[in-house]
């Protein structure tokens, strides 16, 4: 428009500008930098050097070799490798399709009812203004071995996220279990909401053309409704992939920050976050900046290749 | 009337047919029968076109009537199907507040009740003894409003100046801001917990704070929200405002923030249940008891079984319940502006 709003414009931007480059650009950088040093220590921010180790360490290639009474010790750090990157990709894998498919025919249902239609999406969007935490702590009861859910299946005292009292800690595939069906009962409102302004949308003369043509309901959902959704379904399939590769809260909160008691073992259900934080709060900043940077990698890969298949199969 | 053997003249049946119900009104049976029991209708030897009408017009009939029964079917099914789900989707809150009533052996009992047994109210005097709601909650109002304003103000200036104003490299400028949004936070928690630490913000009570709030000033999802918010003002109140010799500024505040105010309000809202719901963070740099933020106190306090490290699943239940009530407070008053700020999202596409 006008030129010389120029220095102006550059005034306006300065709040954000200062503080994105001291808390998003600068961060960016340095983590890249700190993942490539060797035994960096934060506080003095010094280290020994140019390594790539710290990768090596994460995904448990390269040994750390200790030293102690003339004998050399070699250790693998199988966190990640064994744990950390199998639950993540477990739980994207699993949660993400699923909840996309509930959440997509919820909205349908949603969309086309007359009745009760504006309390109905008004439940359904309730999970979504709940503490991660604090609910993740009510399905922790839940689950419980004297819980609501064995109650109801008749299931006994299985143990699903707290250890039993004589010490056992419930297994894997019981514990991963209660973890995805609380993370897929907490996706659900945001996806819903997505999904229902995007049908919303849909001219219903396509669903008239359809009727003329006596098209089925499923023929209809495949061949009309999730077509004319696919902008809504890609970005969903966008952000709820990167959220599931960055799960945390869901294990803080389902199975207690302190493994009081609660944990399922020594780091069974660990997801790549969380490994992040532990090296945090460990003082290992370097290799939770490898693991950082590799789970950048990882969805930014994923991202890529969602916008390549949404090349050809989403209509805008 | 004539006999037709000729197939290819549906017209003339039809004629016949008209005269026949002629006759009186009669059901669809006595019709049949009468139609078969009619000489002309005997006669006819054309099955082709006895197939084109009458299978025709019962196929159609018949088709109506399936479909109907299948719309019935079909809403009975969904509201099934929605009611379920949105049990499901209800139960743990109602699982939460009935537990949090329930005494500790009635939880922990072989058969679960629907309805506590004895309702007791004192799991709630219990829970603010040992959780320190009051402080917990000051701590989350003060770090929640503070990093709201502040966001709020440099999300207004960004906005306002990717939408109004002109520059060099703007376009640029927005897409790397956009493209932030995909980068995990994880990447930046590294390095700005090492810049706090160095800052010296870890080693007080408004150092911790100013950790909580300052690095949440910008968010640049609520600038793109706002952004298009702007760009939907008509440009005329621009120019108008331009004549009438009010400065960028004046306009801003006067035209552009009171006609976004429902946005801005959203904003201000998800924000604030932001600072509610964060836990990481806090977690990292608040480590004193007294620094905490509510979700990092209702995980961090050890609900047990008075003398035992079991844990007390009542009193567990009543701290979430004190926890999770004013989130869904804020959503009963404000459903609409949540609903709208989030849903805004996916429009976009």
């Amino acid at each position: 428009m006008v030129k010389k709003n120029n220095w102006k414009a550059w005034l306006y931007l300065a709040p954000v500008i200062i503080l994105m480059a001291v808390f998003t650009f600068y961060p960016l950088i340095n983590t890249i930098g700190i993942s490539f040093l060797k035994n960096y220590n934060y506080l003095t921010a010094t280290s020994d050097g140019f390594t790539f180790d710290n990768y090596g360490y994460v995904l448990g290639i390269v040994p750390k070799v200790y030293t102690s009474g003339g004998q050399t010790f070699y250790l693998y750090f199988t966190d990640v490798i064994q744990k950390a990157l199998p639950n993540t990709l477990f739980i994207t894998f699993v949660t993400v399709p699923i909840s996309v498919l509930i959440s997509l025919l919820i909205s349908v249902g949603l969309n086309s009812i007359k009745w009760f239609k504006k309390f109905l999406q008004t439940i359904f969007f309730v999970p979504y203004v709940t503490n991660a935490i604090a609910v993740g702590m009510v399905f922790g009861v839940i689950f419980a071995d004297k819980g609501l859910w064995n109650y109801i299946f008749q299931l006994g005292q299985q143990h699903w996220i707290d250890a039993s009292k004589d010490g056992l800690p419930s297994d894997w595939g019981h514990a991963m279990f209660a973890l995805c069906f609380y993370i897929i009962w907490h996706s659900l409102p945001f996806k819903i909401l997505i999904f229902l302004s995007g049908l919303q949308n849909i001219d219903k003369q396509y669903y008239d053309a359809a009727k003329i043509d006596s098209a089925g309901r499923v023929k209809t959902f495949w061949k009309i409704t999730v077509p004319l959704l696919s902008p809504q379904i890609l970005y969903v399939m966008i952000t709820s992939f990167i959220a599931a590769f960055k799960e945390y809260n869901s294990v803080i909160g389902l199975f207690g920050a302190d493994n009081a008691g609660w944990y399922t073992g020594s780091h069974d259900l660990y997801t790549i976050v969380y490994y992040v934080y532990d090296c945090i709060s460990d003082g290992n900043v370097q290799l939770g900046a490898a693991a950082a940077v590799m789970l950048f990698i990882i969805i930014m890969l994923f991202t890529a290749i969602q916008f390549w298949v949404s090349k050809k199969r989403v209509h805008y | 009337m004539e006999k037709s053997n000729d197939s290819t003249q549906p017209q003339e049946l039809s004629f016949t047919w008209k005269a026949l119900n002629k006759v009186g009104i009669k059901n669809k049976q006595q019709r049949q029968a009468d139609r078969e029991s009619d000489p002309v209708y005997q006669r006819i030897d054309t099955h082709a076109m006895t197939l084109v009408i009458s299978q025709g017009r019962l196929s159609a009939k018949r088709l109506e009537k399936s479909q109907k029964v299948g719309k019935i079917l079909a809403i009975i099914f969904t509201y099934v199907f929605l009611g379920v789900m949105s049990l499901i989707v209800l139960l743990p809150f109602y699982w939460m507040l009935i537990t949090s009533l329930k005494s500790n052996t009635e939880i922990r009992s072989d058969v679960q009740t629907f309805w506590p047994r004895v309702v007791m109210w004192s799991n709630y005097v219990t829970v603010f003894k040992h959780f320190d709601f009051g402080t917990y909650l000051t701590n989350t109002l003060i770090v929640g409003v503070l990093s709201t304003i502040g966001t709020l103000i440099t999300t207004i200036f960004a906005a306002f100046a990717f939408a109004r104003l002109e520059f060099k490299g703007k376009n640029v400028l927005f897409a790397i801001l956009l493209a932030t949004m995909m980068i995990p936070g994880e990447m930046m928690v590294i390095t700005n917990y090492i810049t706090v630490a160095n800052f010296g913000w870890l080693t007080s009570k408004t150092g911790a704070f100013t950790a909580m709030i300052v690095p949440f000033w910008i968010s640049v999802f609520y600038i793109y929200l706002l952004r298009q918010n702007f760009l939907q003002i008509p440009n005329e109140l621009y120019l108008a405002a331009k004549v009438d010799g009010k400065s960028d500024w004046e306009y801003l505040w006067k035209v552009m923030v009171p006609l976004s105010a429902p946005t801005l309000i959203s904003i201000f809202i998800l924000k604030l249940m932001g600072a509610w719901n964060s836990y990481v963070w806090p977690n990292l740099v608040a480590d004193q008891q007294e620094w905490r933020l509510i979700t990092n106190g209702l995980r961090q306090t050890a609900f047990v079984v008075e003398g035992t490290s079991d844990p007390d699943y009542g009193l567990q239940m009543a701290a979430t319940v004190v926890v999770t009530v004013p989130l869904l407070l804020l959503f009963i008053f404000f459903r609409k502006y949540i609903m709208r700020g989030v849903g805004r999202a996916g429009i976009k596409g």
